[in-house]
Formats: C-alpha cells, structure tokens, sequence
C-alpha cells in the first residue's frame, strides 16, 4: 500500500493489521524511552491546509517516536497566501526528499489529487467532509481494547453526521468490522442521500441509548445555527445532548467517545465528559500508536521494532 | 469555388444524394446529382459522408475578452470550425462582461476574421449582478437576439419578469425579429456552496451538492413568467428528468419555450466525480443515470430542441485544485458531433436538426445557417463521416485549454470538412488556418 487515502485502501484486514501492529506501538510508547529506530532517515512532511492542533501533534509524536525527520509545510501562512498553487506546493516539497506527506486540508479530495503529483506516500488527515481514516483506526483501536470485538455490537454516531468526516470514516470502518451503526441526528444534520449507506438512521437519541455498546459523540459547531440547520443549540442540547440522566440509560458496558475537541454543555455536559466510560483520552492517547503504526505500515515495513532507538 | 461531390445531403427539407457547388460569394450555387466540376473548383469527395447545413452552438464561452490564457474567440472558433459548428453563440460573462455596446463590438470585430460566425448573446442584467438591466434595445440594435447572465440565474423574480415584459417589445430595435431570454436555472440559496450533484455520491464523497431543485424551481418558475408576459424562454443546458418534464408540459401548453441540452449532461453522471478530479465539475453538474436518460428522451421527442457545448475553457492551473475549489466548465466544441452519434439512439436526421436547424432558429441566424442546401443560401456546411472511429484527447484540440471529460473515449462521427462563408475552413479534419 503506497497511501492512505480512505480506509478503502486498508479493507477489512487492512484495518485489521494495523490495528494489531498499534497494540506493538502502545507497547512502545510505554518503554521508559519511547523511541525505535523504525523510521531512521525517512522524513515526514506535514502539510496542513486547515487548523489543526491535536491530530499535528498526534502525528508529530508517531513520528518522532519513530525516530523519523520531520519537516513542517506551514501552508497556511507562506505559500497559500503568495498565491501558489496547490500542485506547486506538492511539487516543491516533493522536490526536497520527503518520504510522506500527511495532508489535512478543507477540501474533500485534496490528498487524493496530491497523490498523483509525488511520488511520496499521501496520509489523509483529514478532506473537507469526506475522510479522516487515521481518526477512524484509533477510534476502532479504542473499541476493540473496550468492547473486545464489534461482531454484533451496536454504535450510534450522534450528532452533525453531514459536514463530518470523521462519521463517514467511522461509518465505514465500524461496518467494515462488522459492527452495527445507528446515525441520530436533526434530518437536517444527515447526508442528503443515505442510499448505500449500511446504517440505522433515528431522531431518537432516548430510545437509542439503552440498545448500544458504544455512543460515539460529534462535534456541533456553532455556525450551524446561523445555516439553519437547527434552531439553536439549547434545542440541539435538548434533544441530542449526553447529560447524566441519558448517560444512565446506557447498558454497564458502554463507553462514549468523541473526537475532540468536546463543547461541554453543548453535545456533552462536563459531568458526562468526566465519567469514567468517556474514553476520550484513550482516543488521544491511542491516536500516537494508531498513527505510529500508520507510517510504519506504509513506509517501514521489515524494520526490527525490538531495538531500542535511543543509542 | 468548391464541390463537394457524392455526398448524401441531408437537412430540413430531406436526405438525398447529390454534388453541392459553391461560389466564390460564399453561396450555394447548385446542388444536384453528377455535376460538372467547374474549372478551377476545388474538389472535395464526400462519398460514404454526410453534407448538412453547419452547425449551430447556442451555448460557449470563448473567455475573450478577459480570459485570453485560456481560450480567444480565435482559438474557440477554431475548435468549432473542426467541430462542424459555423455559428456560435458566445456567452456574456467574459471581464469586462458583454452587457455594453463597447463589448458587444469588440466580440464582433475580433469574430470578423474567426473561423466561423461568432454571435455574442449579451447580459440581461447589467455585469451579471442579478440588479439592473442592461441596455437591451442599444444591444439588439447591434444585432444582439439572445439575452442571458448564463453562469449565473437572474435570481430576483420581479427583475426576470421586467425583463422579460421589456423583450417583447424590443421589435423597433431589431427590425422586428423576436429576442429570446436564455436562462441558466439555478436558485442560488439552494445551490450554494455546492459542486456537484446532491444525492448518493456527493453524500458518499463529502463533496457540497446542489440540488435538482435549485434548477427546477428556476424553469418553474420562468415557465410562469414566459406565461405571464408572453416572452420568449430558451432554458439552457437542462440536466434534471424534472425539468424536462416541466418543459415538455410548458411546450404542449404552447407557450413559446426552447431548451437545450449539453453533450455531458446525456453522456455523463455525478459517478464520475468519484475520481474528485474537477475536469467533472460543472454547472449545472453532472447528474444520475436517470436524469442522463431523462435528457436523452427530451432529445428524442423534442422536447429539448437543441444540442449544446457549455464549450468552458480553463486553463491547467485552474482545474489543478481541488474539486470544490476549482472552477466548473469542461471543453465540448470538438467532441460534440461524436458523442451526439455515439451515445444518442436517434435517427441521423434528427440529431443534425438538434446540432444545426432548431439551434440557428432559437438564435435568430436561420436566414444563413441551418437552412437547406439549396441554390442560393450561404455556404454554411459541415461534411461529416458518420463511420469514422477516433478517440478524444483534449491536448489534440484547438482549444488553449484542455479540460476534456471524455479523455480516451472513442467515438464514432466526425467532421471532415467545414465550410463557413463559402471558404474552406476544415479539409480533412485539418484547420486551414
């Protein structure tokens, strides 16, 4: 595999793989020097056309961890605004060696079209509202280490399902494993069309609750309002939001994850965030490995991980 | 002078085999079977070819003036000249935007000594904004019969109606030919944002979508006001099965509306966005295989009376972005004829009466394009071979740009020769200047 573009590139046993190689990962991370050798001399560019802290620095760990060099791409404030094209840019950063480039970028299909102008390997951080497979892989790494396996288990994805792209990921890669997924959400925060889409849709977070292993929490963004996708976030809360008396009415067992960042008072209330079941970060803590086993799956294949990197 | 020998000429009036003579006035001058060649003619063998009236392009962007990188009214006639189009209608959003008579005059002294007719439609509304009228009688009076702000509706419903209201009476200025107000149907507070079709694949893809709706509103509602005011409507690059049933509806009611439909939008679906590479996107976008075949049927029964390009020119650059970032619009002059036979079940008179004599009447140009091949008319003619098989690449076109959708297609129909004026322009599939 030369990207990682969708989890369609992974598959079933793909994800599968990666998967298993994050549990060697989360084993590295834990060594008193969490560093292997793995990826000496291979240099990671980042290129972020869009904010982003966590999944940088998430990345920007994995990688260090892996004692690759690193090289930061800060688009936003160089080239981007000298009016270079985005092939150029890929181009020019092509030009100075690097092995991969993780892209995050507002547009959906951006790495897809970056991957045909390198010949380095594209990791999708994020398109617009199509894909953040990365997110996906830790979120399933979060669930297996919780729920054992998703055979048979039930996961409700809450929330603005329509502009997310960690949904759409998620939604493929809980199905792809074998898991049932619910969509709640206002109709107005659903994709268009579902067709071909392998999903449970309900406006019902309550009746919902009680039938789930796990209930995965969306981001809502406050400018939804203002394009009269809901009415107002009081009434988004209202229907939608995870207090402690719906967080009751979820099986023993469940967990509740979100991506981050959380709007306490808003999908979640800080109680909930605090419980105990809110593996949050356990997200971000497994968001290093996944990632580091990410780049080692694409470009460190065969390298021995039981050294240790630090002599 | 010219002959084109052993052809079978077929246009409004029939389909027969016959020897075409051209005159040095640019007229037909005879037409009949195994005629003489006269001395110094040029001699053109159409045998196993198709000799019909020049085709006829309601819909293309020709970027001049304001865009020259990416296309000239030089470059796009040249395109359109192999294509078998002699006249085309040059849309009105190039910078500065035809809604002036300056404008309108500069497209029609570089289209002078173009390849073929170049027939400016001007602006309904002044720079496109949707706010004030442009000045439509001083613009007629230039010869100007097709007003549109294609690209973009005009969005205000009370504007529209104006509009309409003050082309009807537009006669003093154009010596009594009728004005046609051509509509880009697109409600904007619907399409927002979007950049391909909303349904299956944009949700699959997370690319923004637009509605059927946003256009089918618009022909609605356009369809009320050509009711109400008696104006003349062409409806352009129609997309939606429930446009063209709107259409088909208005038309048996009798109301005086045309509508055309693009090659792409009945030979391409919203699947192909999946590749998210923007030489797909395009306004209106591509839509569902449904809708494709919709369009096909109103191509078949006559509900839509022409076929158009959307001819759109973007330079490389341009289309390297991605998808939503990119501007819509694909290449379509020199593919047209061939896709037109490729994909479309329809007799051969028919889809030349959808290229060539329904488009020449909808942009008032029927006394010199589109007409029988007879003694007397302009030599406005395109010969074409039905059987010739090729495969479409867009960096072999005229065109400064190459943003083709049909890349590696193989087609089966081409132009061979074109004659505009009574001059060779394409012999052999080859510009001749």
């Amino acid at each position: 595999m030369k990207h990682l573009l969708t989890l369609d590139d992974l598959g079933a046993d793909g994800v599968r793989e990666i998967l298993d190689l994050t549990d060697t990962f989360v084993e590295v991370s834990e060594r008193q020097i969490p560093r292997v050798p793995a990826l000496r001399g291979k240099t990671v560019a980042w290129l972020f056309y869009e904010d982003s802290t966590r999944t940088r620095l998430s990345f920007e760990t994995a990688a260090k961890r892996l004692s690759a060099d690193t090289l930061n791409f800060s688009v936003s404030s160089s080239s981007v605004k000298k009016g270079e094209s985005l092939r150029d840019t890929v181009e020019t950063v092509s030009a100075m060696g690097v092995d991969a480039m993780v892209v995050r970028h507002s547009s959906a299909g951006a790495p897809h079209r970056i991957a045909g102008w390198t010949d380095a390997s594209v990791i999708n951080a994020g398109d617009g509202r199509h894909a953040h497979p990365t997110q996906a892989l830790l979120d399933c790494f979060t669930l297996r280490s919780n729920l054992q396996s998703f055979e048979g288990r039930h996961i409700a994805i809450v929330g603005d399902i329509k502009h997310s792209r960690v949904a759409r990921s998620d939604v493929r890669a809980f199905t792809m494993l074998g898991a049932e997924v619910t969509l709640v959400a206002p109709q107005t925060l659903l994709p268009p069309c579902l067709d071909g889409w392998p999903v449970k849709v309900s406006h019902d977070l309550d009746s919902v609750l009680p039938t789930v292993d796990a209930l995965y929490l969306l981001r809502m963004q406050k400018e939804r309002m203002t394009e009269a996708l809901i009415p107002s976030l009081r009434e988004y809360s209202a229907g939608y939001g995870l207090d402690l008396a719906r967080a009751a009415q979820l099986p023993q067992h469940a967990v509740v994850l979100h991506p981050g960042p959380m709007n306490r008072g808003v999908e979640i209330t800080g109680e909930v965030a605090d419980l105990p079941r809110t593996v949050v970060l356990d997200q971000v803590r497994n968001g290093i490995a996944v990632r580091m086993a990410v780049l080692y799956l694409l470009l460190g294949s065969g390298v021995d991980l039981t050294t240790t990197g630090a002599q | 002078m010219i002959i084109i020998k052993n052809g079978r000429v077929i246009d409004a009036t029939g389909d027969r085999t016959a020897d075409v003579i051209v005159d040095d006035a640019g007229a037909i001058a005879e037409v009949g079977a195994d005629l003489a060649t006269p001395a110094g003619a040029t001699e053109l063998d159409a045998a196993g070819c198709i000799v019909a009236p020049g085709f006829v392009d309601l819909h293309a962007h020709l970027r001049q003036p304001g865009r020259e990188d990416a296309e000239t009214i030089e470059t796009g006639a040249r395109g359109a000249a192999l294509g078998g189009f002699t006249a085309i209608v040059a849309m009105p959003n190039t910078a500065p935007c035809m809604d002036s008579a300056a404008v309108i005059r500069e497209v029609l002294d570089l289209g002078a000594t173009a390849m073929c007719e170049v027939v400016p439609s001007a602006a309904i509304t002044v720079g496109r904004d949707g706010e004030a009228l442009s000045p439509m009688a001083e613009l007629a009076g230039l010869g100007v019969r097709i007003f549109t702000d294609d690209g973009t509706g005009v969005q205000d419903d009370r504007l529209m109606k104006r509009a309409l209201e003050y082309s009807v009476g537009l006669a003093p200025a154009t010596g009594g030919a009728p004005v046609t107000l051509a509509q880009h149907c697109e409600v904007t507070s619907l399409s927002a944002g979007g950049c391909m079709h909303e349904g299956e694949w944009s949700s699959k893809l997370g690319i923004p979508g637009q509605p059927a709706e946003a256009e089918e509103l618009m022909v609605q509602r356009d369809i009320a006001l050509s009711r109400a005011t008696g104006a003349r409507v062409h409806f352009q690059h129609m997309s939606t099965g429930r446009s063209v049933q709107l259409i088909r509806d208005a038309k048996a009611e009798g109301l005086p509306v045309t509508a055309e439909a693009t090659t792409h939008h009945f030979t391409l679906t919203d699947a192909e966005c999946a590749s998210y590479d923007p030489v797909f996107k395009v306004h209106p976008p591509l839509r569902t295989e449904a809708d494709v075949q919709a369009v096909k049927r109103g191509l078949a029964d006559g509900t839509i009376d022409a076929i158009a390009t959307d001819h759109a020119p973007h330079t490389q650059s341009d289309k390297e972005l991605p998808f939503d970032q990119a501007p819509p619009g694909m290449l379509g002059l020199e593919s047209a004829l061939g896709l037109a036979l490729t994909e479309l079940d329809l007799d051969i008179a028919q889809i030349l009466a959808l290229l060539s004599w329904n488009p020449a009447r909808i942009a008032g140009i029927d006394d010199r394009h589109g007409g029988p091949i007879e003694p007397g008319r302009r030599a406005n003619i395109a010969v074409l071979d039905p059987d010739h098989e090729w495969t479409i690449t867009g960096e072999a076109m005229a065109s400064r740009s190459a943003n083709c959708p049909y890349e590696g297609k193989t087609v089966k129909g081409k132009v061979r020769h074109t004659v505009y004026e009574g001059e060779l322009v394409v012999i052999d599939q080859e510009a001749q200047r």
